[in-house]
């Protein structure tokens, strides 16, 4: 390959990423935050008048608020983020291939728990124990996310029911496991022993860069799987076959594909996504300040559902979510520092409310998609070529009678 | 002359292009007017302007003399105006009373009053002979009383003026002999029709005059009766079109897909719907297989190409068993197949008109390497299936296939599978929806096909194509082959007669 023809192809690469529908996800995903952020305002106003403008202030300065430098708070946000965008790839992985996994907090949770089991067990594998410890988090993850997406193809089972139940089946699994296992288990402590530090994830410079934040190579290694995702989808026959399916599964089954095996990779890799980020979370450096333990609660992991609103204020791009993980991310961070003047509550619900506004990216992209839409169905309606576009712009979803 | 709408002189223009350039219809009250164009020749942006959808640059609309303004089809359903356009607006899950009750239902208190809209609705149903039964659910009724349901709705509205799009497009033979029997119905009880269509034989058949369309212009208005089929063809296509397909005699070789004791059990009635089905296709030869709808030929179809199990029998291609074998097999090893419903099978909506394209062959070394997609090899074949095949569409190559019109979605499928290059090309229903110019130059690649050595086996419900392209006609009823008979030697009635049942079958495969 020569020089040109890379440059073409880095070329092609960003043109895919701003030209098609540059203008729509931008004002959407815009507006979306800006709403947000003024409900968000209101709340502060209502519950705390005096401190309102500081909060908000606090909130929007997000990351960059942190008391320490700014450099910590970069790093700090990289290490936030790095498991929602982890969980985001894959929601938003399994959305592009037509399947709604909300089984990733299951997928997490198991994730975390392999990845813990090779802490504890494997310290003969050496400077391989993180290695192995993070491929046995995917091969757990991948068995929670393939079980759904066998039901699913081959026999029609929804799997949002599915990965609803593995969310549960796997959160209490894992508690069994961890609580009867004294090697992991501290009783008196009533959560996990610390692990060694030699099963941690390497910081590869991340420690020089950001000095003394909790960031460590795994933000790397997810953004490194987001361009990968990214790849997959756009530019292989691997990717052609799974959106294929997503959109229209049974012109992919006439067209040849596969399409059960279709559904039950997508959803293998989207487990594996899920729980890629759970392992990372649990090897992280950064989480010894908190211990990286688990306390064997019965919750379901909340970074497996914030990839929902991760996934949809990225409208599943891969790309686009590296992104959302970091804005979702950078609010909470900023809702973090302004504790002091708020109560952390009223931080959850403003948070939550941006983080659930994003979630309308979609619907505002609708709108703003058949307003561009309608303009274009005029003028295509004219160019003689296309008369029998429908008057009525078709939104996507809707069912197109055959002829 | 008493006009009950005149549309006077009507330019609409788009960025680059005129839609509809001082085009000018006048509609006779009590007549069927035609309104006759190919695909995308203003035919429908000409109807939204009277149906209030589009504004006119200039020109005006009169009804019964006085100049209105229709803003929004609220203002054109006032003045009496309604449309059955081509894809139906009903709700699937709703009842028929409910759907043509819908935006305009008779109220008593806070309460729907059903009671009274039943009893308009029958007596409707009644006058205009069009037997629909009320309670009935959109999505259990067949696709031609879905239409009479739309046709309700315009008479529930008291619309004296009907627009049908395209009416006939999703009708079987029966049924548009039947919806000709109710137009007649309403324009004897003072309605006034407009008819949009490429059809002739139809415009023929019920309309009094014809209005035709050519790249927006208005080409003329002739009374039907002082015209001939060959005459508007000429109007609307702007040349000479061949109506009578001239073609070699055929020249059958080696057989290359055989059908032995082909049984299918349907999974919803677990009925056998292809039924101990026998019959070979060679190379050069065109067999078509005739038969009123739901005779088994989609399930038969379904089940050569693999998209349906086999209940028994065997599927020889080139002499090698693929009763078992994958569809991907079977398209790799050459099984062309036009589908019968285009959007569910054919094609992925959503994908560009370019992946669409290599849908059937992404997969071979000419588009991938490694499983990367060759983008740029996709793409210029995109580009030369487009030039060789005449598909237009918006963007070229990236425009979604969904925002494609239906004429030319379907040149779409057929570009990809005629220029796979299989030895069998199977095609089901292959000019449903197309115009005469694209009807003819489908026949004419069908042909080329066939003489280029390719076997070709259709299905069509349209007896005129049976009879004038296939070579051998196969005639399908309740799940059998009933007979075959050689084009040259039957006719429509002796054809109808098997297809009905009317006629014993003779054929043993």
């Amino acid at each position: 390959m020569d020089e040109n023809r890379i440059f073409l192809n880095i070329k092609s690469f960003f043109k895919d990423l701003s030209k098609k529908n540059a203008f729509k996800v931008f004002t959407s995903v815009l507006m979306s935050i800006l709403f947000g952020l003024l409900i968000g305002f209101l709340i502060l106003l209502i519950s705390n008048p005096g401190t309102s403008f500081r909060a908000l202030g606090g909130i929007l300065a997000g990351a960059f608020g942190d008391p320490k430098s700014v450099g910590v708070g970069i790093g700090d946000l990289l290490y936030y983020a790095t498991p929602i965008l982890l969980t985001g790839l894959s929601v938003g992985f399994a959305f592009k291939t037509g399947l709604f996994n909300i089984g990733a907090a299951g997928q997490f949770m198991v994730g975390q728990y392999a990845a813990l089991v090779v802490a504890f067990y494997g310290s003969g594998l050496g400077p391989f124990q993180w290695v192995v410890a993070i491929l046995a988090g995917i091969i757990a993850g991948a068995l929670w996310g393939f079980i759904p997406g066998f039901f699913k193809a081959i026999f029609n089972v929804n799997e949002v029911i599915t990965s609803i139940m593995f969310n549960y089946i796997g959160m209490y699994l894992t508690n069994i496991l961890i609580k009867s296992d004294r090697t992991i288990f501290d009783i008196t402590r009533h959560e996990t022993h610390h692990m060694s530090r030699d099963a941690f994830i390497p910081k590869l410079g991340m420690d020089k860069l950001f000095p003394g934040s909790r960031a460590d190579m795994g933000f790397l290694i997810a953004v490194l799987i987001a361009i990968t995702l990214y790849l997959v989808l756009n530019r292989t026959k691997f990717g052609f076959e799974l959106k294929g399916v997503g959109y229209n599964r049974h012109a992919a089954r006439y067209a040849g594909i596969n399409e059960k095996k279709s559904i039950i990779l997508s959803m293998t890799i989207a487990g594996a996504l899920a729980a890629l980020g759970g392992a990372l979370k649990m090897l992280a450096p950064g989480t010894h300040y908190v211990g990286n333990t688990l306390s064997a609660e019965e919750v379901l992991a909340s970074e497996g559902f914030n990839g929902i609103p991760v996934a949809l204020l990225g409208l599943s791009n891969p790309i686009g979510i590296i992104f959302s993980a970091l804005f979702i991310t950078y609010i909470q961070r900023g809702g973090f520092y302004v504790q002091s003047i708020v109560m952390i509550e009223i931080i959850d619900i403003i948070t939550a409310i941006i983080i659930y506004f994003s979630a309308f990216a979609l619907a505002f992209r609708i709108f703003i998609a058949k307003r561009v839409q309608k303009k274009k169905a005029e003028a295509e309606l004219a160019n003689e070529n296309s008369e029998e576009v429908d008057i009525i712009p078709l939104h996507k979803d809707e069912e197109v009678r055959n002829e | 002359m008493n006009y009950i709408i005149e549309m006077l002189h009507i330019t609409k223009e788009f960025p680059g292009v005129k839609a509809n350039d001082d085009v000018t219809l006048q509609l006779q009250k009590g007549e069927v007017h035609a309104l006759l164009g190919e695909n995308g020749a203003g035919k429908s942006t000409l109807m939204s302007v009277l149906f209030g959808l589009y504004q006119p640059d200039s020109g005006e609309i009169r009804k019964n003399g006085q100049v209105v303004h229709i803003k929004n089809p609220n203002d054109a359903n006032e003045l009496g105006i309604g449309m059955v356009h081509q894809h139906f607006k009903l709700v699937e899950n709703f009842t028929v009373l409910d759907n043509i009750i819908l935006g305009f239902e008779p109220m008593k208190g806070v309460f729907i009053n059903r009671e009274e809209a039943r009893k308009k609705v029958l007596e409707l149903s009644e006058t205009y002979k069009l037997h629909i039964n009320p309670d009935a659910l959109i999505e259990d009724i067949s696709v031609g009383m879905q239409q009479r349901v739309e046709i309700l709705k315009m008479l529930y509205r008291e619309n004296e003026i009907l627009i049908f799009d395209e009416p006939t497009a999703v009708l079987t033979p029966q049924e548009i002999d039947e919806l000709m029997g109710i137009m007649r119905n309403l324009i004897k009880e003072g309605k006034s029709i407009i008819f949009i269509t490429h059809k002739l034989n139809e415009i023929m058949k019920i309309s009094d005059r014809c209005t035709v369309l050519r790249r927006g212009k208005l080409i003329g208005t002739v009374e039907t009766n002082k015209t001939s089929i060959p005459e508007l063809s000429k109007m609307m296509v702007g040349r000479d079109v061949q109506f009578t397909i001239e073609k070699k005699l055929a020249k059958p070789k080696e057989v290359v897909l055989a059908v032995e004791d082909l049984s299918v059990i349907s999974p919803l009635s677990n009925k056998h719907v292809v039924d101990d089905v026998s019959f070979t296709v060679r190379k050069g030869e065109v067999v078509c297989i005739a038969g009123i709808e739901g005779n088994g030929q989609s399930e038969l179809i379904y089940a050569i190409t693999g998209m349906m199990k086999t209940a028994a029998g065997r599927v020889l291609l080139h002499g090698e068993d693929v009763t078992n074998k994958s569809i991907r097999y079977r398209n790799d090893n050459g099984i062309s197949h036009v589908p019968e419903d285009r959007h569910k099978y054919g094609l992925i909506l959503d994908y560009n008109l370019a992946y669409n394209l290599a849908l059937k062959q992404y997969h071979t070394p000419r588009f991938q390497n490694y499983g990367f997609l060759k983008l740029d090899a996709i793409k210029a074949y995109a580009e030369k299936l487009i030039e060789q095949y005449d598909i237009r569409s918006g963007q070229g190559g990236v425009t979604i296939a969904r925002s494609m019109s239906g004429g030319n979605q379907q040149k779409a499928i057929i570009a990809r599978e005629i220029d796979k290059g299989s030895d069998l090309l199977v095609a089901v229903q292959v000019t449903r929806g197309l115009d005469v110019g694209a009807i003819e130059y489908i026949h004419s690649q069908i042909l080329k096909e066939r003489d280029n050595g390719k076997a070709v086996l259709m299905v069509s419900l349209e007896l005129d194509e049976v009879l004038s392209l296939s070579d051998r006609i196969l005639v399908m009823y309740e799940g059998k082959i009933v007979a075959e008979l050689d084009p040259k030697l039957t006719n429509e009635e002796e054809l109808g007669l098997y297809m009905t049942g009317g006629k014993a079958g003779t054929y043993h495969g």
